[in-house]
């Protein structure tokens, strides 16, 4: 070992390691074993890009935000309104879209939200989601209000594969490759120097001021790129699905992020992954059949966590396997 | 609809919203805690007097009473029990539970009386017009705008006025200065959080006509209180009087102009105007 172990373990932290492959050995796995699931999986795999998205700004730069489904929203309408107005149908220019779109709404937002904290910050990205929410239903000739748009269909992915609208596999395929690029994204953002500072801004912002840091363009930067990402997410959403409704902006899918964030385990990368899966196959066997026990213990469920398990279940794996290995 | 209608109609809406929402701006001022779940208390004193009045046969007045206490108890209660552990919490925590809460306060109204929404009976001499004049108008939008300031004068003397009022005002204003002048601000907030739930659960009964009652009450008002809230400062009464009756009378006029979406407005001018004023109406800069 060297003269400086501490940083040796600092530039060793963002290396590949081999449970890194399980989630996606598993999105495969689950391909070839479900075949008959593979629309609730295309769902899964998108809130699990949502969840990652809201990781980046929670998590690392630790923003509490209320309203990210705005820039979800704001992906989803745009690759609706293109196909239903314009007849751009081509899902990858589409994402591209998406993404620059709920990037700018992002930076434009973060650049103004971002000067406030506190309860004010929560107020303001509030108010952000509900006012593009309700510029949605206002002008439904262009967003087809509260009823959306149905019916939607895009070209085949890179002109090969058609959307499969019986049985989602190249939806599920699809969903699953955009995910790995995007996690790629967030992977390498989160252990870069930028992601360090989103820590430190996090942790400390009085220290991160006082050593000259660029506090509120870090934030800012984070918010639009954590933005872009889930404007992609519900891109994804719209094209696999097919339509797009006032429901991708809504409060509800907003909290439901969070939830899914927390639930899993923030500011680790793979919460978003365990706190997706649990969550959406819970609601999924549970909600249709008992939908007012479903919402009691999901209700008494985050009182728990808020109150004793505050870093999700991955964190109460690690005090397990702590727990463990201390004896 | 004359001008002087919309104007009562508006602030009618705004008292209601006044009543509901001026507890959560003192408890988030005295404590900084985020309390989401402030539109639970306000849903379960609604409920608490229709049950009052249809089962037990209560006056109105009577079950308007008991839901106050009744929910200002269970206030109490979950305070002392639940809140008090994440006080020094960061404020996401505090979301994750209290919309825990909302969630399990709509599951057990859903399960206890049932998803469809309820009506308040009003007695009859609230249920009539009333002359004024110069023209007629709905005794009961009167009769809450005549409450409403009702309550925001007594409030007022009491803030201002009595020694809980002053300890308030100052715990609110410097929390560790007033603890080492000897407030105890956690008994102080204890007692505030009941009256504010108290006072919320008769704004979700008086408001039941206006603003409707059924389980998902909570989640759809949530915003509004916490506009108000934030608009008016917090744990200022005065700044969350004069929130209140903007956003009501504003409410009213865009949902009678622009059925759809008009709300938007309102989200619209909160926006730019907690980006100029970030500590509300009465705020200091800095403070």
């Amino acid at each position: 070992m060297s003269a400086l172990p501490a940083l040796q373990a600092l530039a060793a932290r963002h290396r590949l390691r081999w449970w890194e492959a399980l989630p996606w050995a598993a999105g495969v796995a689950c391909f070839f074993l479900f075949p008959n699931y593979l629309a609730f999986g295309t769902q899964v795999l998108v809130t699990i890009l949502f969840a990652l998205s809201l990781d980046l700004v929670l998590g690392y730069a630790g923003i509490v935000t209320l309203g990210h489904a705005a820039f979800f929203g704001a992906g989803a309408y745009t690759v609706g309104m293109l196909a239903a107005h314009w007849g751009w149908t081509e899902p990858l220019s589409g994402l591209v879209a998406a993404a620059l779109v709920a990037g700018v709404v992002g930076l434009l937002s973060g650049w103004v939200l971002l000067r406030t904290h506190g309860l004010t910050l929560l107020m303001l990205t509030l108010c952000t989601m509900a006012l593009l929410e309700q510029a949605a239903n206002m002008f439904s000739s262009w967003t087809g209000g509260f009823d959306g748009m149905p019916g939607l269909s895009y070209r085949p992915i890179l002109g090969l594969f058609e959307f499969d609208v019986l049985y989602f596999r190249s939806q599920y395929l699809y969903a699953l490759a955009v995910l790995l690029l995007c996690f790629a994204v967030v992977r390498t953002l989160a252990y870069s120097p930028f992601g360090r500072s989103l820590t430190g801004i996090r942790e400390n912002v009085l220290r991160m001021h006082a050593v000259g840091a660029p506090v509120h363009a870090r934030q800012v930067t984070a918010y639009a790129v954590s933005a872009a990402l889930a404007g992609v997410a519900g891109a994804v959403f719209v094209q696999a699905t097919g339509y797009v409704n006032l429901a991708v902006l809504g409060l509800e899918r907003a909290a439901g992020v969070l939830i899914i964030l927390i639930l899993g385990g923030h500011g680790r990368l793979y919460g978003a992954f365990v706190g997706a899966v649990v969550y959406m196959v819970l609601e999924h066997t549970l909600s249709k059949a008992y939908p007012t026990a479903w919402q009691l213990g999901l209700g008494i469920g985050l009182m728990l966590v808020a109150l004793y398990a505050r870093n999700g279940l991955l964190g109460l794996g690690d005090a397990l396997r702590r727990r463990w290995s201390a004896r | 609809m004359d001008l002087a209608s919309i104007l009562l109609g508006g602030l009618a809406a705004g008292m209601v919203l006044f009543i509901c929402s001026v507890g959560l701006s003192v408890t988030m001022g005295l404590m900084g805690f985020v309390n989401l779940a402030h539109g639970g208390f306000a849903m379960l004193g609604g409920y608490v007097v229709v049950y009052a009045m249809r089962h037990w046969g209560l006056p109105f007045g009577a079950a308007l009473a008991l839901g106050f206490g009744a929910v200002a108890l269970l206030a109490v209660a979950l305070e002392r029990a639940l809140y008090a552990r994440l006080y020094g919490a960061g404020e996401l925590d505090q979301v994750l539970f209290t919309i825990g809460l909302v969630f399990v306060m709509i599951a057990l109204v859903t399960l206890g009386v049932g998803p469809e929404s309820q009506r308040v009976e009003l007695p009859p001499w609230l249920d009539g017009q009333s002359d004024l004049g110069f023209l007629t108008y709905r005794t009961y939008s009167l009769a809450l705008i005549a409450a409403g300031t009702l309550l925001m004068v007594a409030l007022w003397l009491g803030f201002e006025r009595t020694r809980i009022g002053a300890k308030i005002r100052a715990a609110v204003d410097n929390r560790r200065m007033a603890e080492s002048v000897g407030v105890d601000v956690g008994r102080l907030f204890t007692l505030t959080f009941a009256l504010g739930s108290g006072l919320a659960a008769v704004g979700g009964a008086l408001g039941a006509e206006i603003l409707g009652l059924d389980p998902q009450y909570p989640l759809r008002y949530l915003a509004y209180f916490l506009i108000v809230v934030a608009v008016g400062g917090l744990g200022k009464v005065t700044g969350v009087f004069f929130a209140a009756l903007l956003i009501g009378v504003l409410d009213f006029v865009l949902k009678i102009h622009f059925p759809k979406g008009g709300t938007m407005f309102i989200y619209a001018l909160t926006l730019v105007f907690l980006l100029a004023r970030p500590q509300g109406i009465f705020g200091k800069r800095g403070a």
